[in-house]
């Protein structure tokens, strides 16, 4: 078993210090086609991310959340858009005019609904009616996500056995020849000594302890180096939360939870009082829904883990109105993705001004119950990336219309080189990515 | 003759000592134990042990590494608060408050604690600056002395009271029927909280400073009638002659005169005007330091000076025998003044009521008042008069205070006389300390109330009369501390707490709850709307200001109330009050504050301690400071006729001789020498601020000796000196750290480059002059040393380049860069030990060299301050030695080093021309600070700061963003990269580029007098580019001819006097025939 795992680190460890040009492109397509996030420029017509950016945290379609279902809510409203997108924008503003409906749907439920006026363009509005109104239960999409099993790794152990085949015809050959060669001096009566057996043999005790020794220390230095590294680590956590359901199967924004990543060094997970912004209203895990099962098969009852999370908020979803936030107490979740204290990573740097996916780095978390550890998390990894992620840098196109960050205008020389044909595109590497104090201070 | 310039005697001298210590830049042998001469294998671990050592430590390091990993927890808020990101930092406005020092300030909060402080751009009057106490501070919050709780004596120990509701409760049963409470505090400058004292029934309110300017406030109530000390505008003077007044170190609000100082001191190449600085002091200050010209007297002879320097203005006063130089400078002083009516001041740092008189006759007959000195707005610093303490002693004695309220005072340690105080204190029976320590007032105390550190508190400041600076907190108090305020408010019978009282108060001034927030926010008001009015003149008529025939009075009317009215009635009887003056005897002793402690309120910050001195370069010690031939005479050490051998043996060792100095016969204290040049030969020097309590922590208590009971009183103030001193050999020797003396540049010239103004004038191109014959050898044809003399490819720096220019004409020596880059930087603290041993680890060091006359190193004509710092050359020698390229360049000109890949060779330090780099030689910031390891055996003994440094609690003040280093690795400035990264962040995530000033270092954000400039050299709009630029004739690069290249440029510094200094030929031949002394 632990040699099965030296063995297969190693392979993986090869296979991630070779440049990903063909694959990581592949990857990505596969991941954005799955699902889309659009964190990273909200367009005004882009009916579907406003909606995840505004009301998905409170408001599925097709279920009822923290907020009624939508599906068909401007039938529900007679068909009335213009009463619709006055409720969205301000909804106690129209309760208050003494419309009987609104007055009707906000007695419906205890919450209250967020203020959106002077956040939302009357375009705004339109794209989210226009996604609402048009918006169809989706046909399960089958997951194929991209597969694990590297062929270059398999090509390395057909070479290996392959290798090691011919070693072996080739000392049963070498076998083969010095009988031949005893047979045929006894026929002449040559008279020699007995030929030392192949395993008495110092010269091929010599080869093989070479042979040993650096085999040896080739896969004693790799498992040496993953030492610390945790790649795959999974964690049982205090809840048995899954990303799965929440990231993938109701497709809230990643950002929802984890907003701190567009501006701060971590991501952070989120506070108790995030949770129950939906929590509060959905207090069991539907029926209907595809069953949750463990690594080791076995059921997870969705209910009982948001229970959990109730006695950590001091939440009785009996008695709603009583619930007091400032009485919740932490949960103290097992960290999966620990750097090293001298390693200074910024996940605003690379979400917000790098434009990198979350799943870059951590995987299809869509399609993880528990989070694992999905990168490498080494310096090479990211070495590696640095070399080919080419920067959103500042280009002034034949039209004369700037496209890319600012910040890079400055960069006088790559934008010669550019015009000029040397260089097609700046990578990280290009602009310092490399350096040692770009991570270590 | 020419002039040199040198730090250390031996350096004067060209000694061999030096030369052997330079040969050796890393005296110890790294830490492995020494083979004997028995060989390696009957060494003490022969080759099988290290072997089996070996082989046990990779199998244990392996399996503990390979085997478990440690599980760690990620806890996220419960609530998150709304505006609190993980992991960004939040700047809140609000004020440093140490007694009567006040800074606005911003405190840069990360993750709900306070780590470093910036100034508040808001503020007009410091622009933005801060002071290296204000800097340190923050360490403060963190003290692990700091009291936890209140407490209250029962028989001679203190006990914890649990609740403040059970204090409360006993407090107010002692003080019902206490008749006449006092309240005694050091200047306190709150509105609101002056307020509360004034409603508080029947508390008199007693201020009282440790260093007190009493003579001012009650000289310039007899000449303008207000109790009160204008604001000075020294950007307006183009003479200023400054009788002992340390006003770019101690005196007032050095942050805003130095800032107001420089103004007329950078001199682009277009200009050939400075402001004439004058010092008259009677030992080296800093201020004396940066003067154009200095003249040395006796202390007690600051009163004829004055008086002098007035009857050669004036022309009516008498005056008393003086020595000839001073009095040839008193007539220089004079001329330059009446040449410069109106824009000329002179300021005293005595508090002789007498002596400031004469100043205030002076500066009236000069016109200051209006131009200079301006009366509409009136300084809050000080305003403790010494004759309310010694009648808060009296009413003590005589039993008529009932109980006795200290907050921020701490006579016990700080009082000329401590122990009639003490005694006097013993009287009365309710004794109640408002403090943030167990000081030495508070131990006498019954009961003991721990108050909110500044960066806890709500609060206001009215530093300067109209001008507002807000307090509020940055953490949740730490410990079980309250605002002092709230105690007086409930003993009083108000049940608000002050909080709400503040609140409240400023809501009222404002106008509204919006109005105040919007103050808040700022931190800062500048506007009359809070002010409360300058304390009338007491009943109480003082006798020196009724007598007296008005003299003169020739004001130069600018503003309305500016000017304040002068009468200048009193200035025969200070005259007559000065020829009273005890004639000096043998020896004299005059005490100051260092720049870093001060009056040492703030002695237990280790950053403080660590601060070398300006002038000495020492730390973690008091000490006497000498002048040279007292010093041939007392203590045997002869640094002008000795031999290289005698001086060695003074300047190479931190064992310093130990003085006994004894004041009034029977006053003494027990200090170690040191010999400082341009001290006036009779005088002595001792900084007080030490010698504290060690129930106050380690980092104060027992260094050094207090020297406060030293100064004595005059009969109406305080004098902080003394006219008679014997001083005699103890015959020991004492250790002191200093900081200076190990590194050397190897005899290189053009390390600091300076000359006078009319020098500069004639030649312009003096300094220009080296680098264009430099550049004339080795790049003949384009002028480039780059393109053409090196076979190193140069780096490509395709958009940001970094640089800082450093004007030494602006740098005072302040010390607020050192602190600051401290506090950014985790840059640990090593303790005096280390200090000693040379392994001391900052990373920006201001370097101090006299410049004398090549055979008199006596005659002080200049001291130069130079901060040196990572040079970042482009060309650099530590780069291309480092075995495993842990140090090497960035494509931003930066000269990075990798922590993690240094194995500790030091060839880098030794490679490095300019001594920047340091050493890790021990643990400090982890394991190596426990008591157990501390004995560093090899190293040496490591000193207990450490372990405090390394408390939990004190590590809440490291910056997250920065590694905290190890042993055995090498550090050094890094240009902040930190700061510098997140700036470019900001700018990428806002998709704009970076505009100038975004990107600053903590030097250069910290220094008052921007003397140091930062930016990106590629952008031709930035500061940067403009300064050097504006300063092509003045711009040099330290030990240009090494061609390392640089990214940090300096500025010459010039003096304004009239001497033509004779301009060297830098000729590259003869730095060349002078070869390196060692290698």
């Amino acid at each position: 078993m632990a040699g099965y795992e030296i063995l297969s680190t190693f392979f993986r460890s090869t296979v991630s210090m070779i440049p990903e040009k063909s694959f990581a492109p592949k990857r990505l397509l596969l991941l954005t086609a799955f699902f889309v996030f659009s964190f990273i420029n909200i367009d005004a017509q882009d009916g579907k991310a406003l909606f995840i950016a505004k009301c998905a945290s409170c408001h599925i379609m097709g279920g009822t959340s923290t907020g009624p279902d939508l599906q068909g809510v401007v039938e529900r409203w007679g068909g009335d858009e213009v009463r619709v997108k006055q409720w969205i924008l301000n909804y106690d503003k129209l309760v208050k005019s003494g419309d009987s409906k609104a007055a009707e749907v906000a007695n419906s439920s205890p919450n209250v609904m967020q203020i959106f006026e002077g956040q939302l363009s009357p375009a705004d509005l339109d794209a989210l009616v226009k996604y609402i109104n048009e918006w169809k239960p989706a046909v399960a999409a089958t997951t194929t996500g991209p597969t694990q099993q590297d062929d270059s790794g398999r090509g390395g152990l057909i070479f290996g056995v392959i290798s090691l085949i011919m070693a072996i015809i080739a000392l049963i050959l070498m076998q083969v020849n010095s009988n031949l060669k005893k047979l045929s001096d006894d026929a002449e009566g040559i008279l020699r000594p007995d030929p030392v057996p192949f395993y008495k043999n110092k010269v091929y005790i010599a080869l093989f302890s070479i042979l040993l020794f650096i085999v040896g220390g080739y896969y004693t230095a790799s498992a040496l180096i993953d030492f610390g590294r945790q790649k795959d680590y999974q964690p049982e956590q205090p809840i048995y939360y899954s990303h799965k359901v929440h990231a993938g199967t109701n497709q809230i924004s990643c950002l929802y939870c984890h907003g701190a990543a567009m501006e701060s060094k971590h991501a952070a997970i989120p506070s108790v009082n995030v949770c129950m912004n939906c929590h509060k209203t959905i207090t069991s895990y539907s029926e209907t829904s595809p069953k949750i099962y463990k690594d080791d098969g076995t059921e997870v009852n969705g209910t009982r883990e948001i229970e959990k999370l109730y006695s950590y908020a001091g939440f009785d979803p009996k008695n709603p109105l009583a619930w007091d936030p400032a009485k919740a107490k932490p949960i103290p979740w097992t960290k999966i993705h620990n750097l090293p204290d001298h390693v200074y990573f910024n996940h605003s740097q690379h979400i917000k001004a790098g434009n990198v996916q979350c799943q870059t780095c951590h995987g299809e978390i869509t399609n993880m119950d528990e989070v694992y550890q999905f990168s490498e998390l080494s310096m090479g990894w990211c070495v590696n990336c640095h070399r080919d992620t080419k920067v959103d840098f500042y280009k002034i196109d034949t039209s004369g219309r700037a496209k890319g960050n600012k910040f890079y205008s400055i960069y006088e020389k790559f934008h010669n080189d550019i015009k000029s044909g040397r260089m097609d595109s700046v990578t990280v590497k290009d602009i310092g990515g490399l350096e040692c104090q770009k991570c270590h201070y | 003759m020419s002039n040199k310039y040198w730090q250390s005697f031996g350096e004067l001298k060209g000694s061999e000592e030096l030369a052997k210590k330079i040969e050796n830049e890393f005296q110890e042998e790294l830490p492995f134990e020494e083979s004997n001469e028995k060989g390696w294998l009957d060494a003490s671990a022969p080759r099988r042990d290290f072997l089996k050592y070996l082989g046990f430590s990779t199998a244990a390091a392996a399996i503990a590494a390979g085997c478990k990993t440690p599980v760690r927890k990620a806890v996220p808020f419960a609530n998150k608060p709304a505006d609190i990101v993980p992991g960004v930092s939040k700047y809140y406005a609000t004020t440093y408050v140490q007694d009567g020092d006040i800074l606005p300030i911003l405190a840069k909060v990360r993750d709900g604690r306070p780590i470093k402080i910036e100034g508040n751009d808001e503020c007009t009057y410091t622009g933005g600056k801060t002071s290296a106490r204000a800097q340190a501070s923050v360490l403060d919050l963190y003290d692990t002395n700091r009291l936890t709780h209140p407490k209250r004596k029962v028989g001679a120990k203190f006990e914890e009271v649990p609740t403040f509701e059970q204090l409360d409760k006993m407090i107010a049963a002692a003080l019902t029927g206490a008749t006449n409470p006092v309240l005694l505090t050091s200047t306190l400058t709150s509105p609101s909280t002056k307020e509360i004292i004034a409603k508080y029934p029947g508390l008199k309110h007693v201020q009282y400073d440790a260093d007190s300017f009493s003579g001012m406030l009650m000289a310039n109530e007899a000449a303008f009638g207000k109790r009160a000390i204008p604001s000075y505008n020294f950007a307006n003077a183009k003479v200023i002659v400054s009788l002992g007044a340390d006003f770019l170190g101690t005196w007032l609000n050095p942050v805003e005169f130095a800032r107001q100082y420089v103004q007329r001191r950078k001199l682009d190449d277009k200009g050939s005007e400075m402001s004439r600085h004058l010092q008259f002091e009677s030992f080296m200050s800093m201020t004396g330091a940066n003067a154009d010209e200095r003249f040395t007297h006796r202390p007690s002879e600051s009163g004829p000076v004055a008086l002098a320097l007035y009857a050669a203005i004036a022309g009516n006063a008498a005056t008393h025998p003086l020595n000839d130089k001073v009095k040839a400078g008193i007539a220089k002083a004079a001329t330059e003044l009446n040449a410069n009516k109106g824009a000329a001041v002179v300021v005293s740092g005595s508090n002789d009521v007498n002596v400031q008189a004469i100043v205030n006759a002076i500066n009236s007959a000069i016109g200051a008042y209006g131009p200079v000195i301006d009366w509409s707005t009136t300084l809050n610093y000080r305003q403790g008069v010494d004759a309310d303490i010694s009648q808060l002693i009296a009413d003590m004695n005589s039993g008529s205070v009932g109980a006795l309220m200290v907050y921020g005072a701490n006579p016990v340690y700080d009082y000329y006389d401590a122990d009639k105080f003490k005694a006097a204190m013993a009287k009365v029976k309710v004794k109640i300390s408002f403090n943030e320590y167990l000081d030495e007032t508070t131990q006498e105390c019954n009961y003991v109330i721990p108050s909110h550190h500044f960066l806890e508190s709500w609060g206001d400041a009215e530093p300067k009369s109209g001008y507002i600076s807000f307090i509020q907190p940055t953490i949740h108090p730490l410990f079980k501390t309250r605002a002092f305020q709230t105690s007086l408010l409930k003993w009083s019978g108000n049940n608000t707490d002050y909080e709400t009282y503040f609140k409240n108060y400023w809501e009222t001034k404002l106008g509204s709850r919006d109005g105040f927030e919007t103050a808040l926010q700022k931190g800062v008001l500048d506007s009359k709307i809070g002010s409360t009015p300058v304390p009338a003149t007491p009943a109480k008529t003082d006798s020196l200001a009724t007598t007296g025939a008005v003299t003169q009075t020739t004001t130069t009317q600018t503003r309305p109330g500016s000017t304040g009215g002068y009468n200048g009635g009193s200035v025969e009887a200070a005259a007559a009050g000065i020829s009273g003056t005890r004639k000096g005897g043998k020896a004299e002793l005059v005490l100051y504050q260092k720049v870093s402690i001060g009056t040492g309120k703030q002695g237990t910050n280790p950053w403080l301690q660590e601060l070398p001195d300006p002038i000495t370069k020492a730390c973690w010690d008091n000490y006497v400071m000498m002048s040279m031939p007292m010093a041939k005479e007392i203590v045997g050490v002869d640094l002008i006729g000795g031999s290289e051998r005698h001086i060695n043996k003074y300047e190479y060792f931190p064992e310093k001789p130990v003085v006994t100095v004894t004041v009034a016969g029977k006053k003494t204290v027990e200090l170690p020498v040191l010999i400082i040049p341009g001290m006036d030969p009779n005088t002595i020097a001792i900084a007080v601020g030490y010698g504290r309590t060690d129930k106050v922590g380690i980092a104060a208590g027992n260094v050094g000796a207090n020297v406060y009971h030293l100064s004595s009183s005059n009969g109406s103030s305080r004098d902080y000196y003394s006219p008679d001193v014997t001083i005699a050999s103890a015959g020991r020797k004492y250790r002191v750290a200093q900081s200076q003396v190990h590194s050397s540049y190897e005899n290189r010239t053009e390390v600091v480059k300076e000359t006078s103004l009319a020098s500069f004038v004639k030649d312009r191109k003096q300094f220009k002059r080296f680098r264009e014959e430099l550049a004339a050898d080795f790049a003949p044809k384009t002028g480039d040393f780059r393109k053409e003399a090196t076979i190193y490819p140069d780096h490509s720096q395709p958009g940001l380049k970094w640089g800082m220019s450093i004007d030494m004409n602006s740098c005072t020596a302040c010390g607020a860069c050192v602190v600051a880059c401290h506090a950014e930087n985790n840059v640990p603290v090593v303790g005096k030990s280390e200090v000693a041993r040379y392994h001391d680890m900052h990373w920006l060091r201001i370097d101090r060299y006299f410049v004398t006359n090549e055979n008199n190193p006596d005659d002080v004509k200049a001291v130069v301050f130079q901060p040196m710092l990572c040079q970042h050359c482009d060309n650099a020698p530590c780069e291309n030695v480092c075995p495993v390229a842990a140090t090497n360049h960035n494509s931003e000109g930066i000269n990075q080093m990798a922590y993690n890949r240094c194995i500790g060779t030091r060839y880098c330090a030794n490679n490095c021309p300019y001594k920047v780099r340091r050493f890790n030689w021990a643990d400090y910031t982890g394991a190596d600070s426990f008591p157990n390891n501390r004995d560093q055996k090899l190293v040496g003994k490591l000193d207990p700061i450490i372990e405090q440094m390394n408390d939990d609690l004190t590590r809440m003040v490291l910056n997250p963003d920065v590694t905290v280093r190890s042993r055995g690795v090498m550090e050094k400035c890094s240009f902040c990269i930190q700061r510098l990264q997140e700036a470019k962040l900001d700018a990428k995530k806002a998709n704009t580029t970076l505009a100038d000033g975004k990107a600053t270092t903590a030097c250069m954000q910290a220094c008052p007098t921007d003397a140091i400039v930062f930016g990106n050299v590629k952008d031709k709009d930035s500061r940067i580019v403009k300064t050097r630029a504006e300063n092509d004739e003045r711009l040099f690069y330290v030990i240009e001819q090494v061609h390392t290249l640089p990214n940090v440029n300096y500025l010459a510094k010039i003096r304004n006097t009239s001497e033509i200094i004779e301009t060297e030929h830098h000729d590259e031949k003869k730095v060349e025939a002078k070869p390196a002394a060692a290698h």
